[in-house]
């Protein structure tokens, strides 16, 4: 009996996870219960992750005096798209976000640069020194300078109120240079000894051959590094002084933080000291606006990526 | 010097061959097919004639690596020395210990230390299992459809800025947000939580979690996919039901990731948030939300202090590599496995 059913089972495996095959064997009564559970937790779990931004939209269409009597939860009250104008119509958002594109463009493609070099490099196995230079590396991973030296260093170089300072130190991610290692690594070599024999140098070969066919991990690390350069804020934070300079995340953490900041020379001097709900919430939407409509795409990336990087890091 | 062994660990072992013995010069594929790693005794000149243009890929990520990540290491010495802004960066004159005496000497530094402690605690001790635990109610899941939603969405939060995380903290928590709206509805009053040096940590934590939790359990997802099947069929011929099949095959299963994340995790233990509670804290909350890294952020770029912050700043990053080499030692001595 218990051989027959064994059989069966292994006939019956197809899928990645043998629990479909838990309907030949009855369910435990609290078995059951704990799926029906499951399903309820989880689906309480996906609302508690969307909530946050439901909300967020619902606000951002409401008019103010709903939300300041606390009215607004999932939907908009007193539905107007008038704070979307009223931002919109701010020069200096748009100054921002015209920045934060400006910093993510040339940051990606800095980075794309960099790490593509060092990666392509690094993954050629018969290197002498290989072996140094991936822990020179890696072990900026474990260990850094600290805020201040880095710090005093951007400002001696005299990348303070340029592009240079966001862009520059943030060029290679080591994360990122293991996961394309990796990708290259696992090439056929065959194609690159053709190359070779065929009369095709290294930049040859790189450019020709290995580039084209690694448009995959090529897109992985265009949307690693424009996420986080779209995300961040520190850097523009500490070494930009102008307004006009800042990304648009510098902008709305200015809203958030009720403009306690407004220190920048020839701004506009006292801004209001509480920045109303609304227009927060439009300036949040509108700053995640590009992510969440290339989050489908992002996602299944993303996720291949990190796997790649766990399994060979 | 750290990742040394890590970093060798992921390639063939070198073995010692006496110079002479290869051909110079063979094709890559031919050479790896050998025993033997001749690439250990090839002169430099050698290697750099044949591969010069490899080489040559490496020198701007190199001068990168140098400049802006091990210069600023160089750059601690500003720690020991008296530093004037425009001055060099190294720092223009010894004062020895000052510096640290100075911190250690600081009650209020050992208060940002106690609260960098606490936070790092709770978010190890309550962060940590999470994606653990919703890795496998996931993995409990008979539709595929489902379950992939339910990742989906789960991982959305982890692309947002630091800087909308803060936003919607703010909105949600405020005087009229949701939480207040739920505080009233079973007959509270409303609270300031923003204000109220009581709540930072649970805020911290709740925010933390809502941000890395789907984001955490992609790994132990792929794990899980690694189990042998057969050790269920064999674990239910055994008799055992979905609990024990999940005790004693599931987690065994997912331990080494469970591991290597819990090094990861202790190591960076002292360098919580930096950038999140930089944003949600103020001078109201300090009590509990100043940090180690938020104190030498006031210190040294607000106060122009450099050396004293550069000082902190030092002794908070050799307790983190303390703690994961630490880590990494115990866990290869305990359960054999580490991360070199």
């Amino acid at each position: 009996m218990v051989t027959t059913q064994a059989s069966e089972l292994a006939d019956k495996i197809t899928e990645p996870y043998p629990i479909r095959n838990a309907t030949l064997l009855k369910d435990s009564r609290g078995y059951t219960t704990f799926r029906v559970v499951n399903i309820i937790v989880l689906f309480l779990i996906m609302f508690v992750t969307l909530y946050p931004f439901i909300n967020i939209v619902a606000q951002s269409f409401s008019s103010e005096g709903f939300i300041n009597s606390g009215q607004v939860n999932l939907y908009p009250r007193g539905f107007n798209v008038e704070t979307y104008k009223t931002v919109m119509a701010d020069s200096m958002f748009w100054t921002n976000y015209r920045n934060t594109v400006v910093y993510t463009v040339v940051g990606t493609v800095i980075a794309l640069v960099m790490t593509t070099m060092f990666a392509y490099a690094l993954s050629k196995k018969h290197l002498k020194g290989r072996n140094g230079f991936i822990l020179i590396a890696v072990f900026t991973m474990f260990f850094n300078g600290g805020l201040i030296p880095n710090y005093v260093l951007i400002n001696a170089l005299g990348f303070k109120n340029t592009l240079w300072a966001i862009v520059i130190p943030n060029a290679i991610s080591i994360f990122n240079l293991l996961v394309m290692k990796a990708f290259f690594e696992n090439m056929p070599e065959e194609l690159e000894e053709a190359a070779a024999i065929d009369g095709l140098s290294t930049y040859g070969t790189l450019f020709r051959i290995v580039l084209p066919l690694s448009k995959a991990v090529i897109a992985t690390m265009t949307l690693f590094y424009a996420v986080s350069f779209w995300n961040s804020w520190f850097a523009a934070f500490l070494y930009m002084d102008k307004r006009e300079l800042y990304p648009v995340t510098v902008y709305l953490r200015n809203l958030i933080k009720g403009a306690e900041t407004a220190t920048s020379v020839g701004g506009a001097g006292a801004e209001v000291s509480a920045v109303a709900a609304n227009i927060q919430s439009v300036t949040m939407v509108l700053t995640v606006l590009p992510i969440i409509m290339l989050y489908p795409f992002i996602q299944k990336y993303f996720v291949s990526g990190v796997m790649l990087g766990a399994v060979k890091g | 010097m750290s990742a040394h062994p890590g970093v060798a660990a992921l390639e063939p072992p070198i073995t010692e061959v006496t110079p002479g013995d290869e051909p110079p010069a063979t094709r890559p594929r031919r050479r790896r097919k050998r025993a033997t790693n001749p690439h250990a005794q090839i002169s430099w000149r050698t290697a750099l004639r044949r591969d010069w243009q490899l080489y040559s890929l490496l020198v701007l990520p190199l001068v990168f690596l140098a400049i802006f990540r091990y210069l600023p290491m160089a750059g601690n010495v500003i720690a020991f020395r008296r530093f004037r802004p425009g001055g060099s960066i190294f720092g223009e004159e010894w004062v020895g210990l000052r510096y640290f005496e100075m911190f250690i000497n600081d009650a209020k530094f050992w208060q940002v230390f106690q609260n960098t402690v606490i936070l790092g605690g709770l978010s190890l001790l309550i962060i940590f299992p999470l994606p653990i635990i919703l890795a496998l109610l996931l993995n409990e899941l008979r539709s595929a459809k489902f379950k992939r939603v339910v990742q989906t969405i789960s991982y959305l939060p982890h692309f947002m800025s630091i800087v909308i995380v803060a936003g919607i903290v703010f909105q949600l928590f405020s005087m009229q947000g949701t939480v207040n709206q739920i505080v009233e509805a079973i007959g509270g009053d409303p609270i300031s939580f923003m204000q109220r040096p009581d709540w930072f940590r649970t805020i911290y934590i709740s925010s933390e979690a809502w941000q890395t939790v789907g984001w955490g359990t992609i790994l132990y997802l792929a794990a899980l996919t690694q189990i042998d099947h057969t050790l269920y069929e064999a674990a239910r011929i055994d008799g055992a039901n979905r609990w024990k099949q999940t005790w004693h095959v599931t987690l065994p299963g997912i331990r080494p990731t469970m591991i290597t994340l819990l090094i990861l995790n202790i190591g960076s233990f002292m360098a919580v948030g930096f950038e999140k509670v930089l944003l949600l804290y103020n001078p109201l909350t300090y009590p509990t939300a100043d940090v180690i890294s938020t104190y030498l952020y006031r210190i040294g770029i607000v106060s122009s202090n450099f050396s004293y912050a550069t000082a902190i700043g030092l002794f908070e990053s050799i307790i983190g590599l303390t703690l994961i080499l630490s880590a990494n030692a115990l866990s290869r001595r305990l359960v054999g496995t580490s991360l070199w």
